[in-house]
């Protein structure tokens, strides 16, 4: 969904670049909150593999691919702040080396395929986590679930923002059926890869995941709870 | 039971990433991608611009260096601003 130069007016390319730099700034921030000695590594690791992943086009209808945008995978393993500085950090280096988006647009997919997918990805995931049952089991299905609901609504915000300041009069109904149609398609393979990834560290470390520590840490206050009653 | 170490967890997840770029993207679909294909069914595909990037398309090799570079500015930046273990006793 890399949007290149040209399909947005300056006005708006502007506006996007000011809201991601914005969204960087708070997520500078907040990372801070995320991240310890521990942890902080892995976050280079996660942008490195959604950079890889996102060369893997498949595909998805004919004539068309998709692939992996990775927002809620990157928000579920290393929290959404780090997540976001994941992704800008993917999408700079896509822009500049690879010409893989434009270099007006970096805001626009910065906003679109980092911002909404952390956020939306982030909200279902958490949604979902208060009320699955707490186990580590259910953590990889419900990133699945994030995933797949985060690609149509990052296809939905392309055409909002086509609708301020697209370069070319489309009827906006047609664009958004024909976006968010494909998007639920490449949905399932993001669901997939995600459910894929979360659910392969789970197995092995649960602890790396960031989403998975509210479970880790109830079931930890459970262990040490019976030993307590013992005694008393 | 041993739980894995975060190094061998850490060089799991490079070695997957570096597959995937370097060998795996060799088979990757060369159709246009959602939004691709969208623009040209409704006549806007040509507004887009196409620029030079500094290393070109993605191929094997090209494609590991995007993943090292990734890898170490993502991690030069998370690890810049992540907490430090007495940064409590500091600020207090």
């Amino acid at each position: 969904m890399h949007v290149p130069d040209g399909f947005l007016d300056a006005p708006t390319s502007l506006g996007t670049g000011v809201v991601a730099a914005a969204a960087i700034g708070v997520a500078l921030k907040g990372a801070r909150r995320e991240l310890d000695d521990r942890t902080a590594p892995l976050a280079g690791l996660v942008a490195a593999f959604i950079f890889a992943t996102q060369m893997l086009n498949f595909p998805v209808a004919s004539g068309t691919s998709g692939h992996l945008l990775g927002g809620a995978l990157a928000a579920i393993l290393v929290g959404p702040y780090t997540g976001l500085l994941c992704m800008a950090t993917v999408f700079l280096v896509q822009c500049l080396l690879f010409a893989d988006g434009g270099i007006t647009a970096l805001g626009t997919n910065i906003d679109l395929m980092g911002l909404v997918t952390v956020v939306v990805g982030w909200t279902v995931f958490k949604t979902l986590q208060a009320v699955l049952p707490k186990r580590l089991s259910m953590v990889a299905p419900a990133a699945g679930i994030a995933a797949l609901v985060s690609v149509p609504v990052a296809a939905l915000g392309f055409v909002l923002l086509y609708a301020i300041g697209g370069t070319v009069d489309v009827p906006l109904g047609q664009l958004a059926t024909a976006m968010v149609g494909v998007h639920v398609l490449i949905g399932f393979g993001e669901a997939a890869i995600t459910a894929l990834a979360v659910g392969s560290i789970v197995a092995v470390r649960p602890d790396l995941v960031y989403a998975a520590r509210p479970v880790l840490e109830k079931r930890a206050l459970v262990v040490r709870s019976a030993p307590d009653r013992a005694s008393a | 039971m041993k739980s894995t170490s975060t190094k061998v967890v850490a060089g799991l997840v490079l070695l997957v990433a570096l597959v995937l770029a370097g060998v795996v993207s060799r088979f990757a679909s060369g159709a246009p991608d959602g939004l691709t294909k969208v623009s040209e069914d409704h006549g806007f595909a040509h507004t887009g611009k196409i620029h030079d990037g500094v290393l070109g398309g993605y191929g094997g090799l090209t494609g590991v260096v995007g993943v090292l570079l990734v890898l170490g500015l993502a991690g030069g930046v998370t690890y810049a601003v992540r907490r430090r273990e007495h940064d409590e006793d500091r600020s207090e």
